[in-house]
């Protein structure tokens, strides 16, 4: 090992215990709820096709990229509230809020929708301040953020019409969407407080169900913390059918770009039709650590991120 | 190449022109497409400009001869290599080679890149020897960074050092990160 490499690892020790203590808090706060911790494979035969999600082939498996299909299994089996915590894989992915590899919390809720998806997530995040004695306001990158409860939120559309002056829901453009989130809507998100963006466009809506008032969005919502994106609520789809019909328009769009052959999930939209109303959330426990740690970049939180690897 | 291959230092062809990649700014909200964001240096003419990618976007990258050179000295501006085969001087100018200088010692052998001839870039030994040539106190400037204080070196540079560095030191700095690596000789 070289100096600078042990000399790295002391300067990040602070910030490792800190993590470690969070990833108690947030088990304590889970068992407290009467949820059941669950391991799922990393190594899996195939993963849930998406996009703008590339995985790590490895002798004809992948490395996971999220627990999702996998834990929706154990839900249709009859299994009551479930939380994980575990790595997720995602090539390409670094950058100063990205490692290829990195830590995803996951729980699911029975008979839940997203609106108390969110306020577990509230709920949890305050509880993780509490136990560390930072009481209901944190400091990052400068900024004092104001963690009580209910975080305020917006919907995507209203968002857009405010600072990008168009309406994703009614005009879709997925090109447009991703920069105009990141470029203009981001940036506007209130400072001091948490932000709780809902109802995501329909061609965003992954594995959320759509709204039945208003089949142009999705049951979905992202939660913003000082302009980091924290976590990912649905009320799940469980319809198989549906599911079965936004997986294969992922995978023909793959296999235009030639990139990524993925094998259609059968044994996961199988269990699909057992799956019980439920909502669930996909949180970055790296993200979070940063936060508390008051670090403006992932590696300042992990070990060895890939480059150091 | 593929956008993302693309990293600090990589060299690409962009409208007919040579640029250097000085930063790339990965974004992606989730769930969304990758957005890359390039800062790059025009290696014929040192000016800046932001580009902005997305995944599954390809770029070219420039073929580039490269050969070693000495440097010889600076002088109003310009720093003069040497060469080590014909012997022959090229300047290149204090903007192209910016940051870089701080690292830059007489008698270090580069490697000079050249496009149609012509010296466009040089690329730094990863790893330099240089003295500490002053040692401040201990900062408490940067939490993270506690246990470190910074040093100057013989040719300017300012590096973060633990406690032990002295005076009068020699350090080995990777070049690419700025970074202090280890003591490799004391007073």
């Amino acid at each position: 090992m070289t100096r600078a490499e042990s000399l790295r690892l002391i300067q990040i020790k602070t910030n490792l215990e800190r993590r470690a203590f969070i990833l108690d808090a947030i088990r304590a706060f889970f068992r407290n709820e009467g949820f059941l911790e669950v391991e799922t494979p990393l190594l899996v035969p195939t993963v849930a096709p998406e996009q703008y999600i590339t995985p790590f082939a490895v002798n004809g498996w992948f490395l996971s990229t999220s627990p999702e299909m996998h834990m929706k299994r154990l839900l249709a089996a009859g299994y009551g509230n479930i939380f994980q915590i575990c790595q997720c894989f995602r090539k390409g992915e670094r950058g100063k809020l990205h490692n290829p590899e990195f830590t995803m919390l996951e729980w699911y809720r029975r008979n839940a929708e997203y609106m108390q998806i969110i306020q577990d997530t509230e709920r949890l995040v305050l509880s993780i301040a509490t136990n560390l004695h930072l009481g209901s306001t944190i400091h990052y990158q400068g900024r004092a953020i104001d963690l009580v409860p209910p975080w305020p939120s917006t919907t995507v559309r209203q968002a857009f019409l405010d600072h990008a002056r168009w309406d994703p829901t009614s005009n879709p453009d997925p090109e447009r969407f991703d920069i105009d989130l990141v470029d203009k809507v981001m940036p506007n998100f209130a400072p001091n407080r948490p932000t709780v963006l809902l109802d995501y466009p329909a061609a965003n809506a992954s594995m959320a169900r759509l709204k039945s008032t208003d089949p142009l969005v999705a049951e979905r919502a992202e939660v913003f913390i000082g302009g980091l994106e924290i976590a990912n609520a649905y009320s799940e789809l469980i319809d198989a059918t549906e599911l079965e019909q936004r997986f294969q328009s992922e995978i023909e769009r793959l296999e235009q770009e030639g990139s990524q052959h993925i094998l259609m999930p059968r044994r996961f939209l199988k269990a699909v039709a057992n799956l019980p109303p439920c909502g669930g959330n996909a949180l970055g426990v790296d993200r979070l650590v940063m936060l508390f740690c008051d670090a403006n970049s992932i590696d300042n939180v992990m070990a060895f991120p890939r480059d150091m690897a | 190449m593929e956008i993302s291959e693309v990293t600090k230092n990589t060299k690409l062809l962009i409208d007919g022109a040579p640029f250097a990649v000085e930063d790339v700014n990965f974004v992606k909200p989730g769930k969304g497409r990758a957005i890359y964001r390039l800062k790059l240096r025009n290696l014929f003419d040192s000016t800046n400009k932001e580009l902005t990618y997305h995944s599954g976007e390809k770029v070219e990258e420039v073929s580039i001869a490269s050969h070693d050179m000495q440097y010889l000295y600076e002088e109003g501006g310009q720093f003069t290599f040497m060469d080590t085969e014909t012997f022959e001087q090229h300047s290149l100018s204090k903007e192209q080679i910016g940051t870089r200088a701080a690292f830059l010692k007489e008698g270090f052998v580069v490697a000079a890149l050249s496009m149609h001839g012509k010296i466009i870039d040089i690329n730094l030994p990863k790893f330099v020897e240089l003295a500490v040539v002053e040692s401040a106190m201990t900062t408490k400037t940067d939490t993270v960074t506690a246990q470190q204080k910074m040093v100057v070196l013989e040719t300017g540079a300012t590096v973060g050092v633990p406690p032990f560095v002295k005076e009068g030191d020699i350090i080995k700095v990777d070049t690419r990160t700025g970074t202090y690596v280890e003591r490799t000789g004391k007073k």
